[in-house]
């Protein structure tokens, strides 16, 4: 059994798609946490959903950061609750400093919506294990600001301790800046915490689950996590 | 009380939205012009009436949530 | 009423800004049978605009075909409502937003998305596919790069911020729309049968809920503006435009469907243009009722509002409800979780009156079903429209070789990728898009289950303006073939009627027939029109639109596994062509491109042709007998295989043809009717006897395979990534040159 919490910020559009996505892989119906609350029930995974969380106003994810449920989302995640932000999910980790950095405005200026190829930078972590380090996965964008950015000291750091989760590339696995959809530094598409349970990733990996929608790359990052927990379970 | 809240990215980080700017002003033909780097302005009513605990108020709302101090600058003035 | 002090005289320069008409003005105070207040004078103004009483287009709409077994709801609702078996179905609705956009496109454009979107989900509906139809002035126009770029960002901004995918579409560059630019946004929503809302206000003394955000001075005269001409002098309407806020159009969406879910709404109606105005009067002449509206219990965004300023704000994100009494505290909960506005407003009255009170004063005091239903219907004077000679194949030039053609053709505006527009709307999000933008039509699924609803939008302006009536019709098939195309069962669709001005007969001739056209075609695919918006007054200083009668069709997909798309997949497969190939270049873009000029009589429909084709195709579509199909559209053959092999990224040969006709118009001609299959060798015999029995012309023209377009018999190959360049790359650079001036 699998206990998944989605919380659901006011603006969140992609709760209802990671929910479906968790139930269909693990079996298991997520709970929807609504933002006002003032905890999360305990729970195997938290997940902080992509969408327009208050509008995007301000700056992305920033109000969604300090609403009332994130402080007890950061106390669980810092006591070791598996964490998964994907796009604006990724932007309230930064907001809230559980990861480092900041996402901002594509350097097109244009929200993109599109399969992206990425290169998966670690198959040891949480999130990661039933992928190939080095393979090529194709999952989908749709953000205005993915333009990953961080100072070269902590993307020195962030690279030292192999904290780089995922990398736009081509289909062929090279990274280089024509790979990337958005201007974002070193080519980086997600990154985790020191301990790799903690991971913000742009991409949507819960678009591409099944093949009817055009692919099932995105499907093992859920299936990771199963298997992970099962391990920490063991 | 008021607050009048700038907030601009720091130098150095990539201001594609200034950039943009630069070059619609030029494409209207007005020449003499520089780099263009955009941001925010807030306008924050206070009701608190002492200047230094304003000042304290408006220190933690930018710190903590109007701008986010790993990309971005703020600056302040308070006004009657 | 208001003490005879204070009234303001109605003088006839204050009516003329009001966008009556002397004469309507006359039959004002004969209805009344006294002099209107301002209020008064603004409610009506509102009501009898173009916009809201179809005056100059209702007597000829009402010959529309509108119902039919699959039809729950026709026009005259918000939205259209039809049957997608299993008690679900889906509503929808296209609708213009083309004057605000030209004025301010990013918000003109995103209050139309966002318009549409609250037509929908009124109606009980989630929606889930969003669509536009966007018409530009010429590319080397000075104003159409700027409003290609506001009008797309508006778009993305309003449905990627909904979270409602945007599937498909089509966008027009043309000289025509230099100073007119058409912005219409179509929506789709998914609602079970027995869980839609109306807005009949049915019952005495029932509270009118207001809900959503507050009203501004927005937009104030939005409605009369949509129907009045530009002059030079439209910049300075630019403070009516209205600003769209799309994150509390979510929490409406989620607010509202989260009350539907109750019992507790009696009817529920979307503030759109004329605001308050027409949603109290329209929900209260249903309902047979009178109604009572407190203008001081209105959520207010700015200081001093007067009573005229909020009876026609056009605030957005606003819808009424009438609620079963008691229940307003259990309603009002839903709203406060969401951070919306909720007040009570008024109360329905068996009166019969719109009574309208500010301040303890009478504001206006109008009796509802004179108000609703008293607009002047005009059967306008019309010339018929005399459709030029037909262009014999012969007539037009051949080019040097076919190769060099298309290669013009495939980087030219007209047939460049539009995947720098589409590229900008989320169209994955809501997990069931399993059909992409970019091919013959968006398809959704219905969520949890192995249903789809295939959306597309189209109209070939072109063709409209040589002949109306045919262009129309042809129009309407195509709509109908798209949504063949990918394996779905046409059923019904929306109109968005874009003309000029009515009040000139040639154009109210245009009008006349292109609803004849539509009409016909309806009636013989068994596919009505469920509902529908007109735009007219699409002039600038006399100069008017090309007539633009867009089509929004929706189909229902069985199963979505067996739907087809547009690329070719399978190296050796062979391209088969069904229907009857005449060498049509009479308004071909060959013609426009390479010969420089359109002319002629467009491409004939063929109904009873359309119907056999449309059935062969989806049979084969479901029993899996083909990997891809496309409809055979603008540019003609040569560019639908053309745009299957960029789509699959797999070349193609082509063999020479040996027939009758001049090459260059089999392969360019805009014949109507057609499709191109890939079909595996095994199959391909087959499925030629199959068409040749429903006595369908049908040949192979090509084989699948390589990384190269061949053109047996016009010269060397040429490379597919050469073509997807150009194809590709015409977009992207033309906007470049927004910043790089």
């Amino acid at each position: 059994m699998i206990k998944a919490s989605v919380i659901v910020f006011p603006g969140s559009n992609c709760d209802r798609d990671v929910k479906v996505a968790i139930e269909r892989i693990t079996g298991y119906a997520p709970n929807m946490i609504w933002h006002g609350d003032a905890s999360v029930p305990s729970s195997d995974l938290i997940v902080l959903p992509g969408g327009f969380s208050y509008g995007d106003y301000l700056r992305c994810g920033a109000m969604a950061a300090h609403s009332p449920i994130m402080k007890d989302v950061i106390a669980k995640a810092k006591a070791g609750t598996p964490v998964l932000g994907i796009c604006n999910g990724f932007q309230v980790l930064c907001e809230s400093g559980l990861l480092p950095g900041v996402l901002m405005r594509n350097r097109s200026l244009k929200f993109i919506c599109k399969d992206v190829f990425l290169r998966v930078e670690r198959d040891d972590t949480f999130f990661s294990r039933c992928y190939r380090k080095g393979e090529v996965i194709k999952v989908p964008i749709a953000h205005a600001e993915g333009n990953y950015f961080a100072d070269t000291e902590t993307l020195d750091r962030l690279e030292g301790e192999g904290r780089v989760a995922l990398r736009y590339c081509d289909e062929t696995g090279t990274v280089s800046d024509a790979a990337s959809p958005n201007g974002a530094q070193r080519n980086i598409a997600g990154i985790t915490d020191p301990t790799g349970r903690i991971l913000g990733m742009m991409p949507h990996p819960e678009r591409l689950y099944e093949a009817a929608l055009g692919g099932t790359d995105g499907r093992r990052i859920f299936e990771s996590a199963v298997i992970s927990l099962t391990a920490d379970a063991a | 009380m008021k607050a009048l809240i700038r907030i601009t990215l720091k130098n150095g980080v990539l201001d594609p939205q200034g950039k943009a700017i630069e070059g619609a002003v030029r494409g209207l033909g007005i020449t003499g012009i520089g780099d263009v780097r955009q941001g925010k302005f807030i306008e924050v009513q206070l009701t608190e009436t002492d200047q230094s605990k304003a000042k304290q108020i408006v220190e933690q709302m930018c710190k903590d949530l109007l701008a986010n101090t790993v990309i971005e600058n703020y600056a302040y003035d308070l006004v009657p | 009423m208001q003490d005879a002090a204070e009234k303001p005289t109605i003088t006839p320069e204050i009516v003329a800004e009001h966008g009556l008409k002397p004469d309507e003005y006359q039959r004002l105070l004969k209805i009344l049978g006294r002099e209107p207040s301002l209020t008064e004078l603004g409610i009506f103004s509102v009501m009898w605009s173009e916009h809201c009483s179809y005056k100059s287009s209702r007597v000829w709409l009402k010959t529309l075909p509108t119902s039919g077994p699959k039809v729950i709801q026709g026009p005259g609702e918000n939205a259209g409502v039809v049957d997608l078996g299993d008690g679900d179905c889906a509503v929808f609705k296209m609708e213009s937003h083309n004057h605000p956009s030209y004025i301010e496109p990013f918000q003109g454009a995103a209050t139309g998305v966002g318009g549409i979107m609250r037509d929908v989900f009124t109606m009980g509906a989630r929606p889930v596919a969003n669509l536009n139809a966007l018409r530009f002035g010429a590319p080397e126009h000075p104003k159409t790069r700027q409003l290609v770029d506001g009008v797309v960002a508006g778009i993305a901004h309003y449905g990627n911020c909904t979270g409602v995918p945007t599937i498909g579409g089509e966008t027009n560059f043309d000289a025509g729309y230099n100073n007119n630019i058409l912005v219409n946004a179509m929506c789709v929503g998914l609602a079970r049968a027995d869980k839609i809302f109306y807005s009949a206000a049915k019952g005495v003394g029932l509270p009118v809920v207001y809900v959503g955000s507050k009203t501004g001075r927005d937009g104030i005269h939005g409605a009369t503006m949509a129907s009045a001409e530009f002059d030079d002098k439209s910049d300075e309407k630019r403070p009516t435009v209205q600003v769209g806020d799309p994150f509390t159009e979510k929490l409406l969406i989620e607010a509202c469907l989260e009350l539907m879910a109750t019992d507790m709404i009696i009817a529920i109606q979307d503030m759109g243009a004329a605001g308050l105005t027409s949603s109290t009067s329209e929900m209260a002449d249903k309902g047979g009722v009178g109604i009572e509206l407190v203008l001081d219990h209105v959520p207010q965004r700015e200081a001093n509002m007067t009573a005229y300023e909020m009876m026609l704000s056009e605030s957005q994100e606003r819808m009424l409800m009438i609620l079963k009494p008691g229940r307003e505290p259990d309603a009002e909960k839903i709203f406060t979780k969401w951070g919306l506005d909720f007040a009570v407003i008024g109360k329905t009255t068996d009166t019969g009156r719109m009574i309208v009170t500010h301040k303890g004063k009478v504001e206006a005091d109008l009796p509802v079903t004179v108000l609703a239903n008293s607009a002047p219907m005009y059967e306008r004077p019309y010339f018929h429209p005399v459709p030029p000679a037909p262009v014999l194949p012969e007539w037009v030039a051949a080019p040097n070789s076919l190769m060099s053609a298309l290669r013009t053709m495939m980087g030219s505006p007209a047939l460049a990728s539009r995947r720098w527009i589409y590229q900008q709307y989320d169209h994955m999000v809501m997990g069931d898009t399993v059909g992409r933008p970019g091919g013959d039509a968006g398809i959704v699924r219905v969520h949890n289950t192995q249903k789809g609803i295939a959306a597309t939008c189209d109209v070939t302006p072109r063709y409209v303006a040589a002949d109306p009536e045919m262009g129309t019709k042809q129009a309407v098939v195509e709509t109908w073939r798209n949504l063949c195309a990918v394996g779905a069962d046409p059923i019904a669709i929306t109109d968005n009627m874009n003309f000029a001005n009515p009040e000139r007969p040639e154009i109210m001739g245009q009008f006349v027939a292109s609803v004849k056209g539509m009409g016909e075609a309806c009636r013989v695919l068994d596919y009505p029109v469920v509902s529908g918006n007109v735009s007219l007054y699409n002039e600038t200083n006399g100069i008017g639109i090309p007539p633009t009668p867009a089509i929004g069709g929706v189909g229902l997909v069985p199963d979505v596994a067996k739907i087809a798309d547009i690329a070719l997949k399978r190296d050796g497969d062979l391209l088969i062509v069904i229907g009857l190939e005449r060498g049509w270049l009479g308004q071909s873009l060959y013609q426009g491109i390479i010969a420089g000029r359109f002319e002629g009589a467009p491409p004939p429909v063929d109904l009873a042709d359309e119907l056999k084709a449309g059935r062969l195709v989806r049979a084969l579509i479901r029993e899996g007998n083909v990997s891809a199909v496309h409809d055979c559209a603008d540019g003609g053959l040569l560019v639908t295989v053309v745009e299957m092999a960029l789509a699959g990224d797999i070349g193609v040969e082509l063999y020479p043809y040996e027939g009758s006709l001049p090459p260059h118009a089999v392969w360019f001609g805009e014949d109507q009717g057609r499709y191109v299959l890939s079909v595996s060798p095994a199959q391909a015999e087959e499925t030629l006897e199959r068409a040749r029995l429903l006595a369908l012309p049908a040949r192979v023209v090509g084989r699948v395979g390589g990384d190269s377009l061949v053109i047996r018999g016009d010269g060397d190959p040429f490379p597919l990534a050469g073509l997807r360049t150009l194809h590709e790359g015409w977009l992207p650079d033309y906007m470049a040159g927004l910043s790089a001036h």
